[in-house]
């Protein structure tokens, strides 16, 4: 079901939500500004790039805050129930997730600020970092367009994607045990880029904790906790 | 089904020719509280009239299929009978003007020509004011009359006479719509105890209300029953639009 209808007018409630609605999606906007600004930081070591976007984590901060008390205040003023109340309170959980993302971004970012000025370019490819921000990054833009259309569809693509991520993830520990072994003097790079990876794999997460409230504020279905096979599939749900 | 107390089949009601509900089919399980919702007009009055027979007063009412009260056909009873297992609350508070409190509570039983006891009386008057939690606040007024009590107060008289005939259900037609917040949420209390006596219909506009104390919702549109389920379900996940439109806010 369809959160606005737009034969009907719309009530104050309804315009009170819409406006969440595209507040929070310019937060997510800048989450994902805040993920790209880093993956460019990443693949360039540019250093300036990376502090730009730990300056400007405050400002995810100040969004997530602003959009707790609207939830806050909506709920006490209009006391919303059935797809209102679902969307309400998938907000807040996306809202959470978001701020995670924006944490995530800053995360990778200071490491990109901290990581030593004789960085080896060839550890971005071996452990294939940069393809992981791209999925990461596409996820999360994937779902966002999915909640501004409503499109559960488009949401549950998104659960295949992190398989992507799951992958590099898995495999990055022996590389860059390798990698260490032969770079005995880089080890410090080599455990930032490790660690980012690491951060990397939330960021999947994360955009799959966001599909699923899509999901369950239109559908009203919790997926939370069932295995791959059963949220691909809209028909298997119960 | 044994604990069904009130059953409703192909139910249908009219004024003169107006088509007032629609084939209705509900149950109704002993020890529940019901709330009936619905847009003006949309035959939930109706629906609860027709419960205690207040419904057939109104010149050129009928009523067609079935409605059965333990298992007996309503319209097949003695309507007096019937009223005394079915007991009314409305939407004002309409205490018996020239009566005392104590009178107001046994008026059931004073205009049925019962006779009792004084000590039966006492006891009648004391139980029935303790279930409607008005007792603590009147007891020593007993015989002042009823209206010099507060709106609230009044609306719990009346619940304490309703409940001195010892009924089976008590329906509530917008029994707190004329309350303030505070007797609002006494007499909400006070349902919620009575649960395990009786089993209680109410009709509210008010959803909030709806929520907080039904343990089961009816949604009823244009003299049909469109919905109705567990309170907790019809307002997370409804499963008809039009049920959703209404708690939604979106009707008309």
């Amino acid at each position: 079901m369809a959160l606005f209808n737009w034969k009907q007018k719309l009530t104050p409630l309804d315009n009170e939500l819409q406006q969440l609605k595209s507040e929070l999606i310019k937060m997510w906007e800048m989450v994902l500004f805040q993920l790209e600004k880093t993956a460019q930081a990443l693949a360039n070591m540019d250093k300036d790039l990376a502090r730009e976007v730990v300056l400007t984590e405050k400002r995810v901060n100040a969004y997530e805050l602003k959009i707790d008390s609207d939830c806050e205040d909506i709920i006490a003023l209009f006391a919303p129930v059935a797809i209102n109340l679902r969307f309400l309170l998938a907000v807040l959980k996306i809202n959470m997730n978001l701020e995670r993302t924006g944490d995530i971004a800053e995360g990778i970012a200071k490491f990109v600020v901290n990581i030593p000025e004789d960085f080896d370019a060839e550890l971005l490819k071996i452990t294939r970092v940069t393809e992981m921000f791209k999925q990461g990054n596409e996820m999360v833009a994937q779902v966002m367009n999915a909640f501004e259309k409503e499109d559960t569809v488009l949401a549950r693509k998104v659960f295949k994607k992190d398989d992507l991520l799951d992958e590099i993830n898995r495999n990055a520990a022996s590389t860059v045990i390798k990698y260490i072994q032969n770079n005995p003097g880089k080890i410090e790079s080599a455990l930032y880029i490790l660690s980012s990876i690491r951060k990397l794999e939330r960021v999947g997460d994360q955009a799959k904790n966001m599909a699923e409230e899509i999901i369950f504020y239109s559908e009203a279905k919790v997926l939370k906790h069932k295995p791959k096979n059963k949220k691909d599939n809209k028909e298997n749900e119960g | 089904m044994e604990s069904a107390i009130l059953k409703a089949e192909n139910f249908n009601a009219f004024f003169g020719k107006s088509h007032i509900l629609k084939n209705i089919n509900f149950e109704v399980e002993k020890n529940t509280v019901w709330a009936i919702m619905g847009p003006s007009g949309c035959g939930k009055t109706t629906f609860i009239r027709c419960v205690n027979r207040m419904h057939e007063l109104t010149p050129g009412a009928t009523v067609e299929g079935s409605l059965k009260l333990n298992g007996e056909e309503i319209y097949e009873m003695n309507p007096v009978m019937l009223r005394r297992k079915v007991g009314m609350v409305f939407q004002r508070p309409n205490p018996f003007p020239t009566m005392s409190i104590y009178d107001n509570v046994i008026a059931g039983f004073i205009l049925n020509g019962i006779k009792l006891s004084k000590n039966e009386k006492d006891e009648i008057v004391e139980n029935s004011l303790k279930q409607a939690a008005l007792w603590m606040e009147v007891r020593s007024t007993l015989h002042k009359k009823g209206t010099f009590l507060s709106g609230g107060q009044q609306q719990r008289l009346c619940i304490a006479r309703a409940l001195s005939m010892n009924p089976e259900i008590l329906l509530l037609d917008e029994a707190t719509s004329a309350l303030d917040p505070i007797s609002t949420a006494k007499i909400e209390e006070l349902i919620h105890e009575l649960k395990s006596e009786y089993t209680i219909l109410m009709v509210t506009h008010n959803m909030q209300q709806a929520a907080r104390v039904s343990d089961k919702t009816a949604f009823f549109y244009l003299g049909e029953l469109v919905e109705s389920g567990n309170t907790k379900m019809i307002f997370t996940n409804p499963k008809h639009e039009r049920t959703q439109d209404y708690i939604t806010g979106h009707f008309g």
